[in-house]
């Protein structure tokens, strides 16, 4: 992402490499917004990315204890405890997956909005501005996973497509493609929900074509 | 409205912050913070410090700045207040607080030396309601001159009750020192155990340092569980193990008595 962020990261990482122990936790404060937003935005529940963003930093640290010095120093941080929490997301839901049908994933949504910094936003801003945010957290979880975690870690997270690929292990060529898939579908998936709901018998598809030319 | 704002700066919008106790489990699980919390023995309340290691600090006290300050001093660690112990490791202390010497803890040594875990290790193996010398231990560790070192070691117990100092007594068979509260909560502890403290010492005071059986013609530490079986017509007390050998009597293979420089 930025080059000041991957300044940080390397220097984070030679720390790191020299002694482990000491600069462990100021990994910690650097890294686990960003851990638990990605887990958040995956899973789309609060005390199921908490438990994923804990669990990655520990198993960053374990992993780290068992390497020598030179690999730890030559870590790009960022994508790689990003490829951490997307696994361990992943785990997870497959075994929720197992507990519950996917049609009650809806009531179990958490948009996780009360802890987020509100920023500059004029106060009468805020509420549309957060609905927007809660209809797009929703949105995201209607994305195929493959295509989701690409785009939580190229527009939540901020990572390049070159570090999205590399924490994923896809192609860039498969990243990009499907960033823009994912963007594509949470424009129709938005435009349907703006729109009135449409009657039981409408296909999915025939409802998200007109909104789908609304917004272009 | 979704249709005039921009999708890409919406998502970046999604940013959340991790509650604090996601970065504090994490530096617990790894063993870089730990957390305390109370539980009742019968020497009152104590507190137990833990993290992803295992136990790390046992010390008694109802004021927790001070439980906290003197962990930090002693560690170099942050430690927080917790609701509670976790469940597996309350019921673990209570078990081995129990006797139940199978009960699994993990132990936290981390900065210690060697021979300190050696001793502390040992002394895990002594069952509740019996007591052994520090000799004993020195010689079950092969440093049997280490008498004096094995006390030392046993005084820096960073988890009294749960590795069980308290059941390390003198060479001379006096109680001895003790790290949490003295010679009185030493007998206090053994005393819940089961232990007859004052027999114990007043066998000391008379030179009673080993107890046999006529019939078997083996020879124990008086505190053995074996050897509080032996009726009185049959027992046999030695001031020493050299004069029970000069009697014919061989050491018992489970408490494995040893030769005291007292």
């Amino acid at each position: 992402m930025l080059k000041g962020s991957m300044d940080t990261d390397a220097a984070l990482a030679t720390r790191l490499s020299r002694d482990l122990e000491a600069a462990f936790p100021l990994l910690v404060t650097q890294h686990q917004d960003r851990l638990y937003t990605i887990a958040l935005r995956l899973l789309g529940d609060r005390r199921d990315a908490e438990e994923v963003a804990q669990d990655a930093l520990v198993r960053a640290f374990r992993a780290m204890a068992g390497y020598p010095s030179e690999r730890t120093a030559a870590l790009r941080l960022r994508p790689w405890l990003a490829s951490i929490a997307v696994n361990l997301a992943r785990n997870r839901r497959r075994r929720l997956d197992d507990r519950r049908p996917p049609n009650q994933l809806e009531p179990m949504l958490d948009d996780g909005f009360d802890l987020v910094a509100e920023g500059r936003a004029r106060p009468d801003a805020t509420s549309d501005r957060r609905e927007t945010q809660r209809e797009l957290a929703a949105a995201l979880l209607h994305l195929a996973p493959g295509v989701r975690a690409a785009i939580v870690l190229r527009h939540v997270d901020g990572l390049s497509i070159a570090e999205t690929a590399a924490a994923l292990g896809r192609p860039e060529g498969t990243i990009k493609a499907q960033v823009h898939r994912g963007l594509r579908e949470l424009r129709l998936v938005l435009a349907a929900e703006a729109a009135p709901p449409p009657p039981r018998t409408t296909t999915q598809s025939a409802r998200l074509v007109p909104a789908m030319e609304t917004l272009r | 409205m979704t249709t005039t704002i921009d999708l890409e700066t919406a998502l970046s919008g999604l940013r959340a912050s991790a509650p604090a106790t996601v970065g504090r489990g994490a530096l617990v699980a790894a063993g870089l913070a730990d957390e305390y919390a109370p539980i009742d023995t019968p020497l009152g309340q104590v507190f137990v410090a833990w993290n992803g290691r295992g136990v790390s600090w046992v010390a008694a006290g109802d004021d927790g700045t001070v439980f906290e300050r003197t962990f930090r001093s002693k560690t170099g660690r942050q430690v927080d207040r917790a609701a509670a112990l976790p469940p597996r490791l309350r019921q673990a202390i209570k078990r081995r607080l129990g006797g139940d010497r199978r009960a699994r803890i993990s132990l936290d040594l981390r900065g210690h030396s060697p021979f300190e875990v050696a001793v502390w290790t040992k002394a895990l193996e002594i069952p509740r309601g019996e007591v052994r010398p520090y000799g004993w231990i020195a010689a079950e560790i092969g440093r049997p001159k280490a008498v004096r070192a094995v006390g030392t070691a046993l005084a820096h117990n960073p988890v009294p009750l749960v590795v069980p100092c308290h059941r390390v007594v003198r060479s001379d068979g006096l109680i001895g020192q003790y790290s949490m509260g003295g010679p009185d909560a030493k007998r206090r502890i053994l005393a819940a155990e089961g232990l007859d403290t004052r027999a114990l010492e007043a066998d000391a005071a008379a030179g009673r340092r080993y107890t046999g059986s006529d019939t078997t013609h083996i020879v124990c530490h008086p505190t053995c569980r074996d050897a509080r079986r032996v009726t009185e017509r049959h027992k046999v007390t030695f001031p020493s193990l050299s004069a029970a050998a000069a009697a014919g009597y061989r050491p018992y293979k489970h408490c494995r008595p040893v030769s005291l420089a007292a």
